[in-house]
């Protein structure tokens, strides 16, 4: 190890060098939390005031929550709002669930095919279902007798959307849940004669109750604060998510804005807490005795579950496949001969493909800075010495998003960035703040896949290093990046995917120029160019799959080069 | 990595770079509009064809969206000028003092309606838009939809779930609507007619153009829509009928006008003498059946024939003084009841 620390160069007089790496080290902590202060803390706090304030800056207490409050269109979307969450949750849980138990927990073969399967709603915007199941159940739809009369456009037609949207993020919770369990309990289970329905209940779910939980949480959460879908399919029925968007964008009515935007906050807020106090009381499933558990094939059982993954998996890849279907299709529903001509943009939107490159640049963007500043970030909140009231600080900073839907983080830059005494209002419409609103946004599961990467390397590392006087980014640079590499790259494609696909966050934001393609797939359904819509929809997800696969590819390479020291030789 | 770190800046610098150098030649006018998606690529050209050292940035939304942002922007303004945005709405804007004082070279010469005849002038007419029905035939015969002769008409039982207009607050096209209502058949009564079209009304749309797109394929019996959507979705192939009511229709005039604080104003100014040009009108009657330089005609192929005649006789004055408390009371009436209906 020395031999590779040691490096003449690297090492500064003693004297001097003690001094410098904790400043540095303070310095970069103290820019982190400024940066973190801007993209994060600010906006929110722009949020929290504005709804305190008329529309004239003048401070009104809770003038306008009581307003919200007497306004029945308004409390009615509130309460539209959790009953379409509570079933999309109630309907996603159980069907992730089963999914998730068929992956981990039996023998049916392709397990990696079926996941990712249940992924593939990840690479596409959330508008993209919804634009599907117009297709399939619309006034005009192939389907629409299975509605018997029933419209679409409502609570169904959202409820069905969410299903599909939310299925891979409580599909990849259950996955991990269930994928931990002692095989020694269902030995003891069998031994004993016990029946398989009260395995299930004794053993497996109630070693599951935090993954069942915890995507509970999370897919009610991402139903309220989604905003793509109502807007597409929810017809007449009025949510939280778009009522934002009329007060903010159809109305300029900021503060009645930001006090949906607050309300929006509440259940997120809520959930997280939720969360946070069982992850504290979760006990470790796993003791160093435990015995990994090990399916054993079961005719009966794997059929029935292959059969439900088949079924689940190849809806999900329809319904994905309906809107790249739809794009091609000429005159819906009266001329069903193929063409390219929804791809031709400029037809339907002033910026033709502009808005495509602009996501790209974008998501390119997102990527490139977030991940290098995500994980120096997470290196000075794991590894660093000095600071460290400034490091806690900035961990707090960095896992705030986690509590803050995109719609309300986009709330709070429109009212940050626009204000008139900003000196950073100049950023307001630009790719950069479109940039830094994505970064923000998806911080802390990048943040936290950083920390995960980082704990596994002994702290010996910097130790040695420290004895041997060399630098912390010298032993940043040729150890700790290295070995992380992978990380490195699942952070920079989750990032770029999620700015691919976001428009919750980036509808209040765009200026001049700036439009992005998933903002271009609600004006283009807006204008009722439903095809077009679908065809830009179908652009993000062909983008975002291909980076993925991409990344595979890279991490295939990685691994046989960068990683090679983990082979032992000779 | 060094590398790869160099070769990944040098990409971003040059994605970058290449659009500043080009912007920095030429004077960005951002120009607020609610023109139709379609027409904004040869609009922006044309503009920059004719006066030489402009480069448009369109911000383009729906009139009620465009008119709300103006009026938030006012302590602040971030557009130049607004350039087909519903007469109704500028006068607004005129009234709040938000525009500035500019006759254009050349306004003389078009038809006096599409003039700002009270000094000083701030907005030039372009075009005019109307409300029409665009009705779809085949759906209609599965539902027994008798054809609409009159607006009444679209009241009956058999549309019940398969109407769809625009939303006044974001649609110019659905605030003419409603204003011509309420001008036409008196306050009272318009309203009562408006509740009952309210019971048959599936959705109203953001956009003024989605209801007969709607209508075309089918998803609607019936949509009250942008005229010239009408014609082109019929063009396309759509078995609709556009029709306008024996009772005449609403309409409202696109004008362009140069905003108060611009830097541009030298741009502005040129931009705004374009805009009143035989050139400029032939642009728009391209896109609009009806347009403010006399003798430029247009007419699209299934254009409804009795459109001009059947415009009803529009008060602006009125519309813009009564935007606010109107849309107020739409909202009161029928955005309270948000549950779905068939």
């Amino acid at each position: 190890m020395s031999a590779v620390l040691q490096s003449s160069e690297d090492v500064l007089p003693t004297a001097r060098r003690f001094i410098t790496e904790q400043r540095v080290v303070a310095a970069l902590v103290g820019l982190l939390c400024l940066a973190l202060l801007v993209a994060i803390a600010l906006p929110l706090w722009a949020l929290l005031s504005k709804s305190f304030l008329n529309a004239d800056g003048g401070f009104v207490g809770l003038a306008n929550f009581a307003r919200y409050f007497a306004t029945p269109a308004l409390v009615q979307s509130l309460i539209n709002s959790v009953m379409v969450a509570s079933l999309a949750t109630c309907i996603v849980v159980p069907l992730a669930f089963t999914y998730a138990y068929a992956l981990t927990r039996s023998c049916i073969p392709a397990k990696g095919l079926f996941y990712a399967l249940a992924l593939l709603p990840i690479f596409a915007p959330s508008l993209l279902p919804a634009l599907s199941f117009i297709y399939i159940f619309g006034n005009q739809g192939f389907l629409k007798d299975l509605l018997f009369g029933a419209t679409i456009y409502g609570p169904i037609g959202i409820v069905m959307a969410q299903v599909f949207y939310c299925l891979p993020h409580a599909t990849m919770i259950l996955v991990a849940a269930l994928a931990l369990s002692d095989g020694r309990l269902y030995e003891a289970a069998a031994a004993l004669g016990t029946t398989r329905w009260r395995v299930f209940v004794t053993v497996t779910l109630p070693g599951a109750r935090y993954g069942v939980v915890s995507a509970a949480v999370v897919v009610f959460t991402l139903v309220v604060t989604d905003f793509g879908i109502p807007k597409v399919i929810g017809g007449q029925f009025a949510v939280l998510a778009t009522d934002a968007y009329k007060q903010v964008v159809g109305q300029q009515n900021f503060s009645m804005g930001a006090v949906v935007g607050m309300v929006l906050l509440v259940p997120a807020v809520l959930a997280f807490l939720v969360e946070q106090i069982l992850k504290r009381r979760q006990v470790a499933l796993l003791s160093a005795r435990a015995v990994p558990y090990a399916p054993r094939p079961e005719r009966r059982r794997d059929a029935a579950l292959l059969l439900f993954c088949i079924l689940v998996g190849g809806l999900v890849a329809s319904i994905l496949g309906v809107a790249v279907w739809a794009s091609f299709i000429k005159y819906w529903p009266y001329n069903l001969s193929l063409t390219l001509s929804n791809y031709d943009f400029a037809e339907f939107e002033p910026d033709g493909w502009q808005p495509y490159f602009n996501s790209l640049k974008m998501a390119g963007l997102t990527a490139l800075i977030g991940t290098p500043v995500i994980f120096l970030g997470a290196y000075l909140i794991e590894k660093a010495q000095a600071a460290a009231l400034g490091r806690f600080f900035a961990h707090f900073l960095a896992m705030l998003p986690m509590a803050v839907p995109g719609l309300v983080l986009g709330l709070g830059y429109v009212f940050f960035f626009n204000a008139p005494w900003n000196p950073l209002g100049a950023l307001y419409g630009t790719i950069a703040v479109l940039a830094l609103n994505s970064l923000a946004h998806f911080y802390t599961v990048a943040h936290i896949t950083a920390v995960t990467a980082l704990k596994q390397i002994d702290g010996e590392f910097e130790s040695v290093s420290a004895s041997l006087k060399v630098p912390f980014w010298t032993t940043l640079r040729r150890v700790t990046v290295p070995i992380c590499m992978p990380s490195l790259l699942d952070i920079a494609v989750y990032l770029f995917v999620n700015a691919m696909t976001t428009v919750s966050a980036v509808i209040f934001l765009y200026g001049p120029g700036t439009k992005l393609a998933s903002i271009a797939v609600v004006h283009m359904d807006e204008a009722g160019a439903i095809a077009a819509a679908a065809a830009m929809a179908t652009c993000i997800v062909v983008t975002a799959i291909a980076v993925k696969l991409l990344h595979l590819l890279l991490d295939a390479v990685l691994l046989s080069r960068l990683q090679r020291w983990r082979v032992r030789t000779g | 990595m060094r590398r790869w770190l160099l070769a990944a800046g040098a990409a971003i610098a040059l994605a970058f770079g290449s659009g500043a150098a080009d912007a920095q030649q030429r004077t960005r006018v951002t120009i607020y509009t609610a023109l139709e998606n379609e027409q904004l690529a040869p609009f922006k050209q044309a503009i920059e064809a004719a006066v030489p050292g402009v480069e448009v940035v369109w911000v383009r939304d729906s009139t009620g969206v465009i008119t709300a942002r103006v009026i938030a922007e006012r302590e602040n303004p971030r557009a130049d000028m607004i350039m087909g945005l519903a007469a109704s709405s500028l006068l607004m804007f005129e009234g709040m003092n938000l525009l500035e004082p500019y006759t254009p070279a050349g306004v003389d010469a078009l038809k006096p309606a599409f003039r700002d005849s009270a000094p000083p002038a701030t907005w030039t007419g372009m075009d005019a838009y109307l409300g029409v029905i665009c009705f779809n035939t085949t759906e209609a015969r599965r539902f027994n939809a008798p054809m609409p002769a009159t607006w009444q008409d679209l009241t009956k039982p058999e549309f019940r779930g398969r109407l769809v207009m625009p939303h006044p607050a974001s649609s110019g096209t659905g605030y003419l609507m409603v204003a011509m209502w309420l001008q036409q058949m008196g306050e009272e009564a318009g309203w009562r007619f408006m509740d009952a079209l309210h019971e048959n009304m599936a959705v109203y749309t953001h956009s003024g153009s989605a209801p007969c797109v709607q209508a075309a394929r089918g998803e609607r019996v019936a949509g009250i829509s942008l005229d010239m959507r009408g014609a082109r979705e019929r063009t396309q192939g759509a078995p609709i009928e556009v029709i306008i009511p024996a009772e005449g229709t609403g309409w409202d005039m696109e004008a362009t006008s140069i905003v108060r604080g611009t830097r541009n104003l030298e741009a502005a100014r040129r931009i705004a003498d374009w805009v009143a040009t035989r050139q400029a009108n032939e642009l728009y009657s391209r896109f609009y059946a009806v347009v403010a330089y006399p003798g430029v005609t247009n007419t699209p192929a299934n254009y409804p024939a009795n459109a001009e005649a059947r415009m009803f006789p529009n008060n602006f004055t009125w519309m813009a003084d009564n935007r606010e408390r109107i849309l107020a009371e739409w909202s009161r009436r029928y955005e309270s009841k948000a549950a779905p209906r068939n």
